[in-house]
């Protein structure tokens, strides 16, 4: 919602300057919501490592705090306790800007709900997330260019949300989330709210951009068309990671 | 354009009949001030310019005069006045800054009409002037107010005897017969006080004096007052004023004991065959804002030449100008406060409405990096946007209402006058009028937005994008 840069680093560090470490590890992390005067644990001690460049996925029922988790990791809510690592920094120790600047720079969004903002073109939408990190103009018209061709939008970068369809409002929001570069992108529920033949798409899609990226994808999903896709799969049941399958590297 | 002035731009565009609702508020009290701080502008202007044509801008008179001389005006009298004239007008300072540097004689008497049938005298407050000068007085319009009257030829530098009386003047004293006074009631006939009665002797002594004071004139055609006063001397003195009109005066009091005259009649009929002073030397200059300088001046001035002279200014002459703008000033605050607190509000509701449709919006774009800060901008700059908007859109409408008023040749009379002066609406010549608005309004409808944007800066993220 602003058009001057947050004033961070336009680049962040490259994963393969990390050797082995993870994208994403929380330690022990806990999460409680208080409802009233009671608390509700969401998250109970849970640790987890999630490695760079796999497409993976978070699976349980509703409730069972998968969105919780995810939103640990974007960095737009804290836990309760332990800690989180994302892209080898501990994001617990940042104050409000700081978990604005590092979101703007290493994490991108896919909602279910698409959440584009509603006043914006298509290509303002994914021209977006490079104002905030100070990309140049020239710089930031190609990349959203691109992007869109990626995405397969490009004849309608012009149209506002209310003009674009289910599947192409999901793939603007692909977009938005990958022009940036991100070093992870968290995906809620993105085939939810999509007829199975768009969510298909969308799906394939999503797996040939992280193919071509090779972004870290993290989804919290129940699709199984999206889970039989997935290099890791967490189980989660009851706030607790009940399950871990590794599959072969993307 | 800039991408946030783009983003404000589409949303208040998004709810335009919100909006419009919001910028109509702000749009009317950028209206209601503009057209009333215009036409208070034009009646402070209106009424500076009817005080300085009849008192100058500055006056000078003798130390105390103003305190106690009006009860005797003879003892008060500046002493070689022409002298002190020709200081003022030599001086480098002064000169430039003078449009007319003029004597004037107050006075104090009874007047007497004993002409054929009427036999009737009361007191009067008399003044003398030039006529030329106050001819030349009566053309200053520094604000362009239109108010200046055609010069009078009623009186003349050269005739002494003639002067002008007040309405309630020219009816006490039997006048509006001889004047032709429309809706002057002629005077009931006086019960016959018998030839030798002592008042009858009084009257006829008086009328022998003036007459005896004029000498053998021509034989006249307009009536005639005979004016008594104390000399400075304490002896009593009576010259003959020939009536040449009615100048109506504002004030019903003033109106009823007012006379105008030559400053030679009025100085003859003061000092008599002796040294004839002035009790004031009137200073009206080019421009109001020499004023303060002009006064520095001639304080150092008389200061410089040992003379015991002080100065007043129109506002101490007229007080009741000080009173009307104070009065106006107050009324015109009141409406700006009034008009302030609706677009507080209005917008108030408009951006927290804003806020709770757009929450999910909101967790969007921080979710994607926006800081709080970022989020505060933006809902602040729509206020801010929907108050320049609305300020313009005011403005507008405030121009265009002020020149038909300005082009439909309304008139009006202002406190203390007796004529009508034209009515109009001076927005165009008042351009912290203007500033002052736009700044007040805009910040006003920026402020309002603050503390909504504050509340949406404040949802955490993951409430905001919980919120449906």
């Amino acid at each position: 919602m602003i058009t001057m840069p947050n004033r961070v680093a336009p680049a962040s560090p490259q994963p393969n300057a990390r050797g082995a470490q993870p994208a994403v590890r929380l330690k022990q992390v806990a999460k409680t919501y208080q409802v009233g005067a009671v608390d509700v644990p969401a998250l109970k001690d849970v640790s987890l490592e999630v490695p760079y460049h796999r497409f993976s996925t978070l699976i349980g029922a509703s409730g069972s705090g998968k969105t919780t988790l995810l939103n640990l990791i974007g960095c737009i809510d804290v836990p309760t306790r332990g800690t989180v690592e994302v892209c080898g920094e501990d994001v617990s120790e940042l104050d409000a800007d700081g978990m604005s600047d590092f979101r703007a720079r290493n994490i991108g969004f896919i909602f279910q709900n698409f959440s584009l903002v509603p006043v914006l073109t298509a290509y303002e939408n994914v021209e977006y997330p490079l104002l905030l990190v100070g990309v140049r103009p020239e710089e930031r018209r190609r990349r959203t260019l691109e992007m869109l061709d990626a995405v397969g939008l490009t004849a309608q970068a012009g149209q506002r949300p209310n003009e674009l369809s289910g599947g192409q409002k999901q793939r603007v929001a692909i977009a938005r989330a990958l022009v940036k570069r991100p070093q992870v992108v968290l995906a809620d529920e993105p085939t939810a709210n999509l007829d199975s033949a768009t969510g298909a798409s969308i799906l394939k899609l999503m797996r040939q951009v992280q193919a071509e990226s090779r972004t870290t994808f993290i989804f919290a999903s129940h699709d199984p068309q999206l889970i039989s896709h997935a290099d890791e799969i967490f189980a989660i049941r009851d706030g607790e990671i009940v399950g871990h399958r590794s599959g072969a590297k993307s | 354009m800039n991408f946030l002035a783009k983003i404000v731009f589409r949303n208040i565009l998004r709810n335009r009949r919100r909006s419009l609702m919001t910028g109509s508020a702000v749009a009317a009290g950028a209206l209601a001030m503009l057209l009333f701080g215009g036409y208070v502008g034009y009646i402070f202007a209106g009424l500076q310019t009817n005080s300085v044509q009849r008192t100058g801008h500055l006056t000078v008179f003798h130390s105390g005069y103003f305190q106690f001389g009006p009860g005797n005006p003879a003892a008060y009298g500046i002493d070689h006045y022409q002298d002190v004239m020709g200081l003022i007008q030599e001086d480098p300072v002064l000169k430039p800054m003078l449009n007319v540097l003029t004597p004037t004689q107050s006075l104090v008497g009874i007047a007497g009409n004993f002409s054929g049938s009427v036999d009737a005298s009361k007191t009067f407050l008399g003044e003398g002037f030039i006529p030329s000068d106050r001819n030349r007085m009566k053309q200053w319009d520094e604000f362009h107010t239109g108010s200046r009257p055609a010069p009078d030829p009623r009186l003349t530098d050269a005739d002494l005897n003639r002067g002008l009386v007040g309405f309630g003047v020219a009816r006490m004293l039997g006048l509006c017969g001889p004047l032709k006074l429309a809706d002057c009631p002629a005077m009931p006939a006086a019960k016959p006080s018998g030839s030798g009665s002592a008042a009858a002797v009084v009257d006829s002594d008086l009328l022998g004096l003036a007459q005896r004071d004029a000498g053998s004139g021509a034989p006249q055609t307009d009536p005639q007052l005979q004016l008594l006063a104390a000399t400075a001397d304490g002896a009593p003195n009576v010259v003959s004023l020939t009536v040449a009109g009615v100048e109506r005066q504002g004030v019903r009091e003033l109106d009823d004991n007012f006379i105008a005259m030559n400053l030679g009649l009025a100085q003859q009929l003061v000092y008599g065959r002796g040294e004839h002073k002035a009790t004031g030397i009137v200073l009206q200059l080019k421009r109001s804002e020499d004023m303060p300088a002009a006064r520095a001046r001639l304080a150092v001035l008389f200061k410089q030449h040992g003379l015991d002279l002080e100065v007043k200014d129109f506002g101490d002459l007229n007080p009741f100008y000080g009173q009307v703008v104070k009065m106006f000033s107050g009324i015109f605050l009141f409406i700006a406060m009034v008009m302030g607190v609706i677009v507080l509000f209005a917008v108030v509701n408009t951006m927290t409405m804003n806020v709770m449709e757009r929450t999910n919006e909101i967790g969007t774009t921080r979710a994607m990096g926006v800081r709080p800060a970022g989020i505060r901008w933006q809902f602040v700059s729509e206020g801010m946007m929907i108050g320049v908007l609305g300020t313009a859109f005011g403005t507008l409408a405030a121009i265009a209402i002020a020149l038909t008023i300005n082009h439909a040749g309304l008139t009006w009379i202002p406190p203390g006058n007796a004529n009508p002066v034209p009515l109009k609406v001076d927005i165009f010549g008042k351009p912290m009028l203007m500033v002052g608005t736009w700044i007040v309004l805009v910040l006003v409808a920026t402020f309002a937005a603050l503390i909504p944007a504050n509340r949406a800066a404040r949802i955490p993220v993951v409430d905001a994008l919980r919120h449906i």
